[in-house]
């Protein structure tokens, strides 16, 4: 079942990019960058178990909290029309 | 246990069809609002599904914890940023899909 | 096929094509935010190749913090890209193909992966440090104990590359500031992103808690200071976008910042000089503790991963600090 996890969380993230790389407007894309992200959190934390070794949650973790500042430096910054 | 595995195929499963669900609706919806409903939505739930599935799973209570951080940070960033985001494009103008209805009735 | 080697081959057709998109994209602002999935995809491929350490580094600095720095540079500058004049298309893409098949040539004498008989595999120092590291140093993750005790010197070269680079950054950057409008600020951020703001403030302690955590841990398992310090300046630079500049200088203003971009690289270095005058080599920190090596090897080891910590820091959060100053002019 693990495996069966995996290739969904492949599916969607193809799926993800597709709208990253088609997305009319700007928000489309800052919205499929941040469900690819969270796809990609799952992926390691999945990948770990598969493998034994999970070490690698550290990395999802630090991977959610970074995608998570993107995310926000992103809007902030491209909507935001004054100075800081 | 063959409970636990059981339990967890189940949930790593449903978080899966979430997630596929909302890679689906990424694309096939008609507007930005649309897609972020559905995006937003499963994205958090499958992620919380598929990490309460490998919950189950975990090795050892180091492992456990983490798991359970990393969901917790997820169900709160994921809406809160899906919300900003919505919050955002409105405020910026992003017109709303409106259904185009039939002229010929 | 196995479910990870599917993985691979997928992971590394998203790569493909998201470098075609970057080059296609016109606006940068689009071109930045696919640079940093193109960064999330490549750890999660180091991931799949066991290389832990560096996929942490890769999740936290390529993907996080450059993609912000860089979002923050186009928000201050021109963000539509330039086209290019028809006259320079035909060399540049020359240039291109030459240089790609030249890589792809090289490539063929590099040895597979995994490949028994590579120079990793049979060279003597492999061994050294894979199984001499436990008993001289008793660091569990390999990878700490490489870099920073068997490779230190290397280490402190590091630091002292990003110690310029910040320098180079707040050279060019400081100087004379907008007159900033605080009132009106507020007044925007008390109207809008109210929600973003409530959870960003009770993020904070636990990002700076999870900072303090890798950086402690960096010798059981993935981290070290660099993640650290990483993850210290994404927290900060959360805080700053979500509650202004004036703000967080409240905190941890500019002065202070500037002073310790410099005193991680003097306590890394002041390591050195310390074993020195107790007796060593420069950064032998078996001097720490005489009769005991693998402690002052433990002590030596977290003194200096917390000096890259705090000059890693620093700088991250300086050069946000000096390209936010100036003022976002969309």
């Amino acid at each position: 079942m693990l495996s069966a996890a995996l290739v969904a969380i492949l599916v969607a993230m193809v799926l993800a990019l597709a709208r990253a790389v088609i997305g009319r407007h700007l928000y489309d894309r800052i919205l499929a960058i941040n469900v690819f992200g969270t796809k990609t959190v799952l992926f390691i934390a999945v990948v770990g178990f598969l493998t034994g070794r999970p070490d690698f949650l550290d990395v999802a973790l630090v991977y959610a909290l970074i995608n998570f500042v993107s995310t926000v430096a992103v809007l902030r910054l491209s909507h935001y029309r004054e100075a800081m | 246990m063959i409970a636990l595995e059981v339990a967890s195929s189940v949930l790593l499963l449903a978080g899966s069809l979430f997630a596929v669900t909302g890679g689906i609706g990424l694309l096939r919806f008609p507007d930005f609002y649309t897609r972020t409903h559905a995006a937003g939505l499963m994205d958090s739930a499958g992620a919380v599904l598929i990490l309460l599935g490998l919950l189950l799973l975990a090795p050892d209570l180091g492992s456990g914890v983490r798991l359970l951080l990393i969901a917790a940070f997820l169900l709160i960033t994921g809406p809160t940023a899906t919300h900003a985001l919505a919050h955002a494009a409105r405020n910026d103008g992003v017109r709303v899909w409106a259904e185009r209805v039939d002229k010929k009735r | 096929m196995s479910s990870l080697d599917l993985a691979e081959a997928v992971l590394l057709g998203i790569l493909l094509v998201t470098a075609l998109a970057i080059t296609r994209a016109r606006s940068l602002f689009v071109a930045a935010m696919l640079g940093g999935l193109f960064s999330l995809v490549t750890a999660s491929l180091f991931v799949l190749l066991d290389a832990v350490d560096v996929a942490f580094t890769e999740a936290a600095v390529g993907a996080g913090i450059s993609t912000v720095l860089f979002i923050t540079a186009l928000a201050l500058t021109n963000s539509q890209e330039a086209t290019t004049p028809r006259r320079r298309v035909i060399p540049a893409g020359l240039v291109a193909v030459l240089a790609t098949a030249g890589l792809i040539y090289a490539s063929f004498d590099l040895p597979g992966v995994g490949d028994p008989d590579s120079p990793v595999q049979t060279h003597p120092i492999t061994d050294t440090y894979l199984r001499e590291s436990q008993q001289d140093l008793h660091v569990p993750n390999t990878v700490t104990g490489v870099l920073a005790s068997y490779r230190g010197y290397d280490t402190l070269g590091e630091v002292v590359v990003i110690f310029t680079a910040g320098i180079g950054v707040l050279l060019l950057m400081l100087g004379p500031r907008r007159p900033a409008d605080e009132a009106r600020d507020r007044a925007y951020l008390q109207a809008e992103y109210r929600v973003l703001r409530v959870v960003s403030k009770t993020l904070m302690p636990f990002i700076l808690l999870f900072a303090l955590y890798v950086l402690l841990h960096g010798e059981y398992g993935p981290g070290g200071g660099f993640q650290a310090g990483v993850i210290f300046g994404a927290g900060f630079i959360l805080y700053t976008l979500m509650f202004g500049l004036a703000a967080v200088q409240r905190v941890l203003p500019m002065r202070t910042l500037v002073v310790l971009v410099a005193v991680g690289v003097l306590i890394y270095a002041g390591v050195g000089v310390a074993t020195m005058a107790l007796g060593g080599g420069f950064l032998d920190y078996n001097e720490f503790n005489p009769g005991n090596p693998s402690g002052g090897q433990v002590a030596g080891i977290l003194l200096i991963e917390v000096g890259v910590g705090i000059t890693v820091a620093a700088v991250m959060v300086a050069m946000f600090y000096s390209l936010i100053r100036r003022g976002v002019r969309r």
